[in-house]
């Protein structure tokens, strides 16, 4: 009988084993986006609070310090911050309501799952656009 | 944290454009991932053109006339051909599906059908990945009746509505085709239980005969094997059985909030 031998590798399959693909290659869907989307702006109401801490401070510092801020905030990139901070916060405010949803096991179905994905992104531009406009209104 | 990009030996480059099968009429293009263990290199593209008038109409039908007519070394798992089996689980255009059940008109993207491995899996060869943690984690979760009261003389009796509970859950295949389509899976994937786990994890928490509820739900609560579910909802939209992980997972932490009520 043939003698059988085991040759040795010179380093495990399991070290040499490519990974598959995964973000490179997988199909975007709504409901995988809008949890992107509300984790990023969960990153930003991080940022925009410290905006608001700096504003504060402006504010207790007196006129100076505060007519610099003011002035700032009013700027065309100060403006542009300021709206996609309001946008950020409508669209992470409408994704908790997502989230409530479906914790209590509503909404999993096809159409209903993609429908309440759809909204926390339409429902958030249009809140924002709203509230601009009342600002605008108002002022 | 989470890798974004591939580690460098799984990085991919252009393959082998394999030729065209002559006096064909009607031709789709099949753009395939090949991974050789040994030949040393990194996973390639390859091009492969199929003779549609010659070959059947579903995705596997294309896989095996290229293996039959073109290049007999391209690796793959098969089976049924019906669905049923789970083997043939792939990524094909973007999404993981069976390679038997899905038609090549249904998933044909401009004349061409690219095909992966099920995604963020160590690569055995071509479309074969390795499922060893896949599996282990099915056996993680007991999948099987537990019980305390001494056995019946004949079987643990059910009545209709509770085997009624059971739809929808009992069907799964564990092609891993969902758990291998969530993020919090790939990012996550030796902690977290994964969608299809769970799924089964429900099947026996709402099971009317089975007594080990109690200690079923201790074992998953925790931070990482239930509770890295998002919802990201991956699970259910790619499930070729149409099945409902996520609903599944939403229901076990449901219990989890109700024990403590």
């Amino acid at each position: 009988m043939a003698e059988v031998q085991a040759k040795s590798p010179a380093r495990r399959l399991e070290d040499i084993r490519p990974l598959s693909p995964h973000l490179q290659i997988y199909r975007w869907t709504w409901t995988m986006a809008m949890s992107v989307f509300h984790r990023m702006t969960g990153m930003a109401l991080y940022a925009g609070t410290v905006l608001i801490v700096g504003w504060l401070l402006a504010l207790a510092a007196g006129p100076g310090p505060y007519e610099c801020a003011r002035w700032l905030m009013t700027s065309i990139i100060g403006k542009l911050v300021l709206i996609a901070y309001t946008w950020a916060l409508f669209h992470h405010l409408l994704g908790g309501v997502r989230h409530f949803i479906w914790d209590t096991g509503a909404g999993f179905e096809r159409d209903a799952r993609m429908a309440l994905a759809k909204f926390t992104l339409v429902g958030s531009i249009v809140l924002t656009i709203a509230f601009w406009v009342i600002v605008a209104l108002v002022r | 944290m989470a890798e974004f990009s591939l580690p460098k030996n799984s990085r991919i480059s252009e393959g082998k454009t394999w030729p065209k099968p002559a006096s064909a009429a009607r031709i789709t293009t099949f753009r395939i991932y090949r991974w050789n263990p040994d030949d040393g290199k990194n996973p390639v593209i390859d091009t492969y053109y199929v003779d549609r008038d010659d070959c059947g109409p579903m995705v596997l039908d294309a896989l095996l006339w290229i293996k039959n007519n073109v290049d007999p070394t391209l690796t793959l798992r098969r089976s049924c051909r019906e669905g049923i089996c789970g083997s043939c689980s792939m990524n094909i255009n973007g999404a993981n599906t069976l390679a038997c059940t899905i038609g090549i008109d249904e998933c044909v993207d401009k004349g061409v059908v690219r095909i992966y491995p099920l995604p963020h899996m160590p690569v055995v060869k071509d479309l074969v990945p390795d499922l060893t943690t896949f599996y282990a984690q099915h056996a993680a979760i007991e999948p099987y009746l537990k019980t305390v009261t001494p056995a019946p003389e004949k079987e643990w009796r059910q009545s209709p509505e509770d085997r009624q509970k059971l739809d929808g859950l009992y069907e799964c295949i564990l092609c891993a085709c969902c758990s291998t389509s969530c993020p919090s899976y790939w990012w996550n994937g030796s902690r977290y239980m994964g969608p299809a786990a769970l799924l089964q994890a429900y099947r026996w928490l709402i099971d009317s005969r089975d007594e080990d509820t109690g200690a079923r739900l201790d074992k998953l609560e925790d931070p990482f094997r239930l509770y890295r579910c998002h919802t990201i909802m991956n699970c259910a939209n790619v499930c070729p059985k149409h099945l409902n992980p996520a609903k599944a997972i939403a229901e076990i932490k449901k219990m989890m909030v109700v024990r403590q009520v």
